[in-house]
This record gives C-alpha cells, structure tokens and sequence, in this order.
C-alpha cells in the first residue's frame, strides 16, 4: 500500500462493492496494531464491520504456527456453520481489492478484557453462564469436519507440541530446572490420544467477546490446528489465563465440571477434570517457553522495548505454576 | 566510592518520576509502556534488596543435592541439575528436589511478580 489516502480510497471502493453506494464508507478508525495483525472499525449507514488484516497488507503470519487470514475466514466460516457463536464473515479480500490479505466480519459488541469480565457487576451473569457456554462452543467447534479444512491447518499432538516448544528453548540455553522436570514428566506420564478434532487452538479470555449474557463470540482463529480436544479445554484453564481468579478453573470465572458436563454431553466424550491436568501443564509449560520467546525478541536487539524486556521476568509466573501442578501430581 | 544516592536511591527517584511526571502525562500505548517500566523498576528494587539472601540459600540447596566441590558456580550447579533431570536421574521422587526447586520458585516470584495468584497458592 503506497500511502494513507491509497489506502482509504481502497478502503471506500471496498465498502461500495460490498454494502452498495447507497450507505457509504464514512468513518474509519483503527482499533489495534499489533505485529501481526491490523483491526480496523468501519462503518457508513447501517453497517459496521471489522476489517482484519495482515499488517500493511503484506502477508506475515504471527508464528510458524498461525494459519494466515484467508484460511482463518475459511475456518470462521467453517464454525458458523457447526453453530459456533463467531462474528459473520461478510467479505474475504481479493487482488483486485487492493488491500492485501484479509477479510470483513460482522462487528459484535461486548468485552474482550479480562478484568472488566472477571471483576465488574455488570458481567455477574455473564459469569455465571459462562462455563456452559465455553463448554457448548468448544464441542461445536470440536465437530467441524476435519475433511472440510483449508490445507494450511496442520496436524499438531501433545507430543509434537512438546518437541517443538522444547527445541525453542534448548535453542535459548538458558537451562531452567522447573522446565527441564516437567518436560520429563509430561513425557513419562503422557495420555493416549483422543480423536482428532479442529482446535481453536488460543480460546481464552481475551480471544472471546463477552457480554452481559455471557459468550457472544469466539474470535482470533489463527492459531487453530488439528489435534486433542482436551488441548482447548485446558489452554482456558491455565493459571495465566484466570487473571488472578485462581479459585475458578476455567478462565477464572467458573468451574470446570460445569463445563464438562455440557461439552461431554454435545460431543458424546467422558472427558473427566483429571484428562484435563496433563493439558493444563502442557499448556503452562508453553506460555512460560512464548513469554522467553517474547523476552528473546528483548535480548537479540529486535525489539527494545520495556514490554518485551519485562515480560522475562514473568516466565517464573509460570514456574511456580507448574511446581504446583508437579506437587498435585505427585501428593 | 560514594553511595549518596545509592543505586536504590536514585531507581526510586526515576520511578517516582515515571509514576508522577511522565506517565500523567501519556496516553494510549506510550501510557501502557510507562506501567510497564514502573513496574519494571520495582523489581529492580526487588532484585536489590532479595537476591543475595536468595541465591545464597538456592546455593546451599544445590550443593546439598549435588554432592559437588563447594567451589563449583552457582550457575554450572543449576547447569548440572538441569542436565541430571533431562537425563532422567533426578525425578519429582527425588529427596529434596521438588521442596529445592518450589523454594528457588518462590523466591525469584516474590522478586518478580510478588502479587502473581500462583505465589499465594504455592504458599498455602
């Protein structure tokens, strides 16, 4: 994209072709701009929508892991039809758009962040709700057709994932015994595999729009792999992600039987709160290995900032996790 | 060599800065960065005031568990036990090594996330 008023031309010649002249383009606001995505509100007459793409339009995926944004409107697509709450995917771009890869959604509204959903009356039953909610939305996402699936979502067990997340941090040598003995212990004691399904592959607070009802839609699909339906139901169970609430398993709001109870239901499952331990400190293990990767973007010089230098001072966050994940073990 | 202000002092100073001048004066992203380096700045304090204390017990710990020279470096001690527990000769079974390893833990999140959930839970 050349420059700004490029880009806003694009923009409005994109809103035309798909809302029609008769409501035009007339307020364009940027809402994030992270390294690997950008996220604009548009909206002109009766229509709001999201505009999700790639940053500066050029085509970078966030990780080797991420999907890239066509496949992830394909898979959003994917999860509409299998009744998953997602926001519509109204336009995927194309060349002649001129605004590099990604697509148009549906603007939902409500909260993505976590303490305002954790904390504040207004989402009280929201919260209450929620652990069913999570608990149907991960079963519908668990019964998409894995036939169905654009190529770029790959295949990806516990046992790869630990292969991967421990080369990364072989690679830093900077040895961490909490890490070495889980590493050795979710080898020693790991659990046949389940069925493979699609996995959401980041559902957790912040990645979900909340509102006072509860769950309103599952968001940033770009991560999603094939692989154990246990992974997803751990990931929101991780410490990390119950911001603080450490009394309420799943995601800090509620408990994981309630969730169990309706996702064992839709998916014909007996997953019980014990299947899910060796996830969870799998899922510990390898936000504490992102956070020494984020940390890693401090220390090579690519990234100076404080927020990336700080951040490696809460991978012992993850330590003290998995020691007393070890210690449950091991009681 | 002078001391006034000592190192502490003048960390202090420049957080009161940040909390005070610089970041009333911020908003949106720059703001949020400002957080970060206060709170950034209060593990400096941490680290200052705990560490010695700490790493001299996680030492004693590690010679206890290692059976090695008194003079080995603490870092080639942590070297080693990570290497015994990849190679499988030190499990959580092991005596003393889950207690070792739960009270270095603790000690480095006190300096660095003294508020973090999993900290309280690990001290109940």
């Amino acid at each position: 994209m050349g420059n700004n008023s490029d880009f806003e031309t694009a923009l409005h010649t994109l809103f035309a072709r798909v809302f029609g002249e008769s409501q035009p383009l007339n307020t364009i606001k940027r809402l994030s701009g992270g390294a690997s995505q950008e996220t604009w509100a548009l909206s002109g007459g009766e229509h709001a929508v999201i505009l999700r793409r790639a940053p500066g339009g050029a085509s970078m995926a966030r990780s080797s892991a991420a999907i890239g944004l066509s496949a992830e409107a394909k898979l959003i697509q994917a999860a509409d039809r299998a009744g998953v709450p997602v926001p519509g995917v109204l336009h995927v771009l194309e060349e002649k758009d001129g605004l590099g890869d990604g697509f148009l959604m549906s603007r939902v509204l409500g909260e993505t962040i976590a303490r305002p959903i954790l904390r504040d009356e207004a989402y009280s039953k929201a919260r209450a709700q929620m652990s069913a909610q999570c608990g149907e939305a991960l079963a519908a996402i668990h019964s998409i057709p894995i036939d169905s699936l654009p190529p770029e979502v790959q295949v990806s067990d516990g046992l790869a994932q630990i292969a991967q997340y421990e080369e990364i941090y072989r690679g830093f040598d900077a040895p961490r015994p909490v890490f070495e003995l889980t590493l050795q212990w979710l080898k020693a004691n790991a659990p046949a595999p389940l069925d493979t399904v699609l996995v959401h592959g980041d559902f957790r607070l912040g990645n979900l729009m909340v509102d006072e009802t509860g769950l309103v839609a599952v968001l940033d699909w770009e991560l999603a792999h094939l692989g154990d339906p246990r992974e997803d139901i751990a990931w929101i169970c991780v410490n990390s992600w119950r911001f603080g609430q450490s009394q309420n398993r799943v995601g800090g709001f509620g408990a994981l039987e309630d969730l169990l109870n309706v996702y064992n239901q839709r998916s014909r499952l007996s997953i019980t709160p014990n299947d899910v331990d060796w996830w969870e400190m799998l899922g510990t293990l390898k936000w504490g290995i992102m956070c020494m990767i984020m940390y890693e973007a401090f220390r090579s010089g690519a990234d100076a900032s404080v927020e990336r230098a700080a951040i490696g001072r809460r991978v012992s966050e993850t330590e003290i996790d998995l020691i007393n994940l070890l210690e449950a073990a091991h009681a | 060599m002078h001391d006034q202000p000592s190192v502490a002092e003048l960390v202090q100073a420049v957080k009161n800065f940040i909390d005070e001048t610089a970041g009333p004066n911020l908003s949106g992203h720059a703001a949020f960065h400002a957080r970060v380096a206060s709170n950034a700045l209060s593990t400096v304090l941490r680290d200052l005031e705990q560490r010695p204390t700490a790493e001299a017990a996680e030492r004693a710990r590690l010679l206890d568990l290692l059976n090695t020279p008194d003079d080995t470096p603490t870092e080639v001690l942590n070297r080693m036990l990570s290497e015994q527990i990849q190679a499988g000769q030190m499990t959580p079974e092991t005596e003393g090594l889950l207690a070792h390893l739960k009270a270095t833990t603790i000690a480095q999140v006190e300096i660095d996330q003294p508020r973090y959930s999993g900290l309280k839970t690990a001290k109940s």
